[in-house]
């Protein structure tokens, strides 16, 4: 296929998880600054958030303070924020109509329609509740689309591009909540324990829907160390970071074995599925997670730029 | 305009054999069947079109063209007479476009005035002497007819550069087929669906002989802003073929290869809908962001094949139009089978006094204007824009020519209350290939909605038909 | 008289180009007054120059390179015995008839001013082409100042005609927009020009034009230096305006930072045949 088409296949995959991503941080945030201050400790939660969409510094060029409405406004409706959930959606539904004729109408329909119904959010929603609902449909939109992807894209090319984008983005995004987190994770934490703590992990696990899953897996309460096993090591974990690199390595091997070649994108997505796999949660927290975690966001950088050169230009 | 020629119906009322069908079935129908199944049609569109309706990067409500549910009917006679009328007039181009870039033997026989050629923006130097694959130029041409008597089929129009519309040729009948099949039941109506089919047999035909068994044929596509995006990747779609865009190719040892995830991939053939000025920035606009760097040096290499060919708008330009039946004649020492529109050229002193004095009666057109641009109508026009424009005359002659006023035929028409006529056009999509001439039976008729309007432009208002060609 | 002539080319990337590819018209051949002694091109990318003849009859190298690069370069070098017809050019690759040289384009457009400017010339000189177009080169030349800052390869005709200056290109194009507003065809060269008084480095080639003179043929004026083309004169490329002509036409993929030199050496060859 064409490059430039799988390109735009692997973006609007990309984009579509980046919306869903935000809207998840968004809710999260809401929930956090609804419970009293005793609950979570006095640190802003909308700077956090902006921290955790990864444009600090883009919204500090137009914002003093972070704010309910100024972080809401930015991180869903600016025009002027490249990756707002509004733009994301226009980027997504850009991207597909460049390729219009390799996505199924399914998906074509669920793109074109969200970006259609976007119109009726042109003025940012007022009330708290409107916002909620805003940030619900974004979310059933990204289901709805991955759904469409799942159940009606032939399995060739198209689709593991479209799947390599979906992980790379997913896999970024669950690192960098855990980049502006991990201070809530370390261990010197776990003697404060209480309340204040309990709330802040919570959130965590429900940013990336899996409040519910770590129930199940660990049939225990709240521990950090289980929560950063979940997020970053437990293949059984959708989100995990794991879980993306075991399918980042099998689309990558998909597309290799159709095309009868490899090259730099495998090797590279192999070497960090290995490391991960051999990696005990001990070993991580003793060598450093900071320091894990920052290595990690550049190594799916790298990735990324891997799987770029060598099928998208 | 009362004494315009009807499709349907003769002088006296009387309905023409091959719409009689079509006449008992109107007559049959519930009354509001037709707003119905127009209302439907228009649905359908929508969603089938939904990626051009919401063209427009803020509005998502970019207008349809209209679409006419009563169907514009050719009966076998008229038809055999229009196939054979544009074969002749393509086959014309094609030898006069061979030879404008190579012999130059019409210049030399004193038929076409040298400086219409070599002074005209649209002749591409470019081009001399340069051979084109299988002496081809214009592969895909869509000729615009209009009819103003039961034998007369006028040309008005050789579009020989990137004609579009087909797709609505394509989608009319795939929307009348499921809005009526009862009225098909009634009719043996000759197909339109080849014509994918046809266009890539005649792309395939036409791939330098440098090429594979199976030659590689692309789209070339401005992109996703150009207006005609949608009949684009409507196309490629229909073809099997790549829709690509400048920067998806690539020259390389003088070779055009495609940028894929499997690594560059040799192309042979380019159906190209960008324009000339933007198709190389090295050989012609510098600053052209569309085309493809070196495309031209491949192209004189004779290692790849431009559908249609490099400066083939020396055959439609207007000052050319009224030369067509000298070509005709030159070239294959044939009457012309389809007439000319007649038109005096402002350059000639004879017909410049005969122009200037039926000013009022004359349609006057800017030879290098278009889209009506710098047009005069004179039955249209007040008295002070006919002043206006004999002032323009008289400073350039040579820039302008004058037609008479059409009388369009009429067809039925379904309009807000019942059907009534309005003027029509024809634009025949006609593929030459290195084998043969192709043309599927039909068109896209064009029509003017408005009461009394000639303007069947889709920008200014005009609707589509289905085209149907009998088989008797 | 034998001139030697050496012109480089370097190109440099701050950020490395993934791909470039170029179209030279840096080669000349030959006609009555021109000798073509000895020529080549280098180019320092690992590529194969396609050699193709444009509609012009010019001869052109088409390259490209695929590999990320910082750097290219190119050297032209060779010898050329010319000279001096007088600015009668014959013996040329003609494809086309002179009327084709009346043809407008975007960097020769002929705007009002310059319409004017040249009507006031024609009124001026005495009859016939060829005093018309001696006035002419007279006229641009002491009209139009030679000054290399404010203007560059894509200025018009009428923007370097409205600033008055410009450099050789601005020079010829203000010069053929004039004369095919007359109705006499020009057409613009490109090439190098050999200084008399002893300075070989050069910043660039020259260029000039030729104007079709009925019952003569095409005649060379050189409205940078007031005259007729001499053996003084390498001609190189011919086309409508510079694009037609240019030397290099390419484009870059990729890259960025580019910089430009070009050094250009035209000296007479020490060992001369006069005849």
């Amino acid at each position: 296929m064409l490059s430039r088409t799988a390109d735009n296949i692997y973006w609007v995959a990309r984009y579509v998880e980046r919306a869903d991503y935000l809207a998840r941080i968004l809710e999260v945030t809401l929930r956090l600054t609804a419970l009293p201050l005793a609950y979570v400790g006095s640190t802003n939660e909308w700077e956090s958030a902006v921290a955790t969409a990864g444009c600090g510094k883009a919204f500090h060029a137009r914002y003093r303070e972070a704010s309910e409405d100024s972080v809401k406004e930015f991180l869903a409706f600016a025009p002027s924020n490249p990756s707002s959930i509004r733009n994301c959606i226009e980027l997504a539904r850009t991207n597909a109509r460049a390729v219009r004729t390799a996505l199924t109408s399914e998906m074509w329909d669920v793109i074109n329609g969200a970006w259609l119904e976007l119109k009726r959010f042109d003025n940012a929603p007022g009330s708290r509740e409107e916002f909620v609902r805003f940030l619900r449909w974004v979310q059933e939109t990204s289901l709805r689309f991955d759904g469409s992807a799942y159940r009606t894209m032939l399995r060739s090319d198209a689709y593991w591009f479209f799947r390599l984008g979906v992980n790379i983005e997913r896999a970024d995004n669950t690192a960098r909540i855990l980049d502006t987190k991990y201070h809530l994770l370390l261990p010197a934490h776990t003697h404060v324990g209480g309340p204040l703590d309990y709330y802040q992990w919570a959130a965590i696990l429900r940013s990336v829907s899996a409040l519910t899953s770590y129930h199940w897996v660990y049939r225990e309460s709240l521990k950090p160390w289980l929560i950063a096993d979940l997020l970053m090591l437990n293949p059984k974990m959708p989100r995990s970071l794991a879980s993306c690199y075991d399918n980042l390595v099998r689309y990558c091997d998909d597309i290799a074995e159709a095309y009868g070649r490899q090259g730099p994108a495998q090797r590279k997505a192999r070497g960090i599925r290995t490391r991960l796999s051999n990696l005990k949660i001990d070993e991580v927290f003793q060598n450093g997670l900071h320091e894990f975690i920052t290595e990690f966001i550049s190594d799916n950088n790298e990735l990324g730029g891997a799987i770029s050169r060598q099928y998208l230009m | 305009m009362a004494d315009c020629f009807d499709e349907m119906r003769g002088a006296n009322g009387e309905i023409r054999p091959a719409y009689a069908g079509l006449d008992a079935w109107l007559r049959d129908l519930e009354p509001d069947i037709l707003e119905q199944r127009r209302q439907e049609a228009e649905l359908l569109f929508r969603r089938i079109g939904i990626t051009f309706a919401v063209y427009g990067e803020a509005d998502s409500t970019e207008r349809l063209i209209p679409f006419d549910v009563i169907p514009r009917i050719l009966g076998a006679a008229e038809w055999d007479l229009l196939r054979r009328g544009l074969t002749q007039r393509v086959k014309a181009i094609n030898l006069y476009l061979k030879d404008i870039y190579g012999r130059r033997e019409i210049l030399k026989a004193g038929l076409i005035p040298e400086d219409l050629v070599f002074q005209n923006q649209v002749f591409r130097p470019e081009m001399n002497a340069q051979k084109v694959p299988h002496d081809v130029y214009v592969h895909i041409a869509g000729i615009d007819i209009v009819r103003v008597d039961a034998k007369t089929f006028y040309v008005l129009e050789d579009n020989a550069r990137t004609p579009s519309g087909v797709s609505y040729m394509l989608e009319n009948r795939e929307i009348m087929m499921r809005l009526f099949p009862d009225l098909f039941s009634r009719y043996r109506v000759a197909p339109v669906e080849n014509y994918p089919d046809e266009l890539l047999a005649t792309l395939k035909s036409v791939a330098p002989d440098t090429a594979a068994a199976d030659p590689t044929v692309v789209l070339l596509t401005p992109g996703i802003y150009n207006s005609a995006y949608f009949e684009h990747s409507f196309l490629a779609d229909k073809l099997g073929i790549e829709l690509v865009e400048g920067r998806d190719l690539l020259v390389k040892g003088g070779v055009v290869y495609m940028r894929t995830t499997e690594g560059p991939k040799r192309v042979d053939v380019i159906y190209r809908r960008v324009d000339d000025d933007f198709l190389d920035p090295l050989a012609f606009r510098p600053d052209s962001t569309l085309g493809v760097p070196g495309l031209m040096s491949a192209y004189q290499a004779g290692q790849v094949t431009l559908a249609n060919a490099v400066g083939t708008g020396i055959a439609d330009d207007k000052a050319i139009y009224s030369y067509m039946p000298e070509i005709l004649r030159f070239y294959l020492g044939e009457e012309p089978i389809l007439q000319n529109v007649p038109t005096w050229r402002c350059r000639d002193p004879d017909d410049l006094a005969y122009v200037l004095d039926h000013l009022p009666e004359l349609v006057v057109k800017e030879v290098h204007g278009s889209g009506g641009y710098g047009m005069l109508v004179g039955p249209m026009a007040d008295k002070g824009r006919i002043a206006a424009f004999r002032t323009r005359i008289e400073a350039d002659p040579k820039n302008y020519i004058a037609q008479p006023t059409l009388a369009l035929s009429t067809c039925p028409t379904w309009v807000e209350r019942g059907v009534a006529p309005r003027h029509i056009d024809l634009r025949p999509f006609v593929l030459t290939g290195r084998d043969a001439v192709r043309i599927v039976p039909g068109g896209l008729t064009r029509v003017a909605l408005q009461r009394g309007s000639l303007v069947v432009n889709s920008s200014q208002g005009g609707g589509t038909k289905d085209t149907w060609v009998l088989d008797t | 008289m034998r001139i030697r002539v050496s012109h480089q080319t370097a190109y440099r990337y701050d950020t490395p180009a993934s791909r470039v590819i170029q179209i030279l018209r840096m080669t000349p051949r030959p006609h009555d007054g021109q000798h073509i002694v000895r020529w080549r091109i280098d180019v320092s990318a690992d590529c194969r120059l396609t050699t193709q003849e444009d509609a012009f009859g010019n001869i052109t190298h088409a390259f490209s390179d695929d590999l990320p690069t910082d750097h290219l370069e190119m050297l032209v070098e060779g010898e050329v015995d010319t000279q001096d017809t007088g600015g009668v050019v014959r013996g040329t690759i003609e494809r086309f008839p002179p009327s084709l040289y009346l043809r407008e384009t975007a960097l020769t457009r002929a705007d009002p001013p310059i319409r004017d400017f040249a009507r006031a010339v024609a009124d001026t000189a005495a009859d016939g082409p060829l005093p018309l177009l001696h006035a002419l080169v007279q006229a641009v030349h002491a009209e139009v100042l030679f000054d290399t800052d404010p203007t560059h390869p894509a200025t018009t005709a009428s923007e370097a005609f409205s600033l008055r200056r410009g450099v050789c290109q601005d020079l010829s194009h203000i010069f053929i927009a004039a004369a095919r507003s007359l109705g006499i065809p020009s057409r613009y060269i490109g090439g190098y020009f050999w200084r008399s008084d002893g300075v070989t480095a050069q910043d660039a080639g020259h260029a000039w034009v030729e104007s079709f003179v009925p019952d003569l043929g095409w005649v060379a004026f050189d409205p940078t230096h007031a005259m007729c083309a001499t053996d003084a004169h390498v001609r190189v490329a011919t086309g409508l305006d510079y694009l037609g002509a240019a030397p290099v036409r390419g484009t870059r993929f990729g890259g960025a930072g580019e910089s430009l030199a070009v050094t250009v050496h035209v000296e007479q060859a020490a060992q001369q045949v006069q005849s």
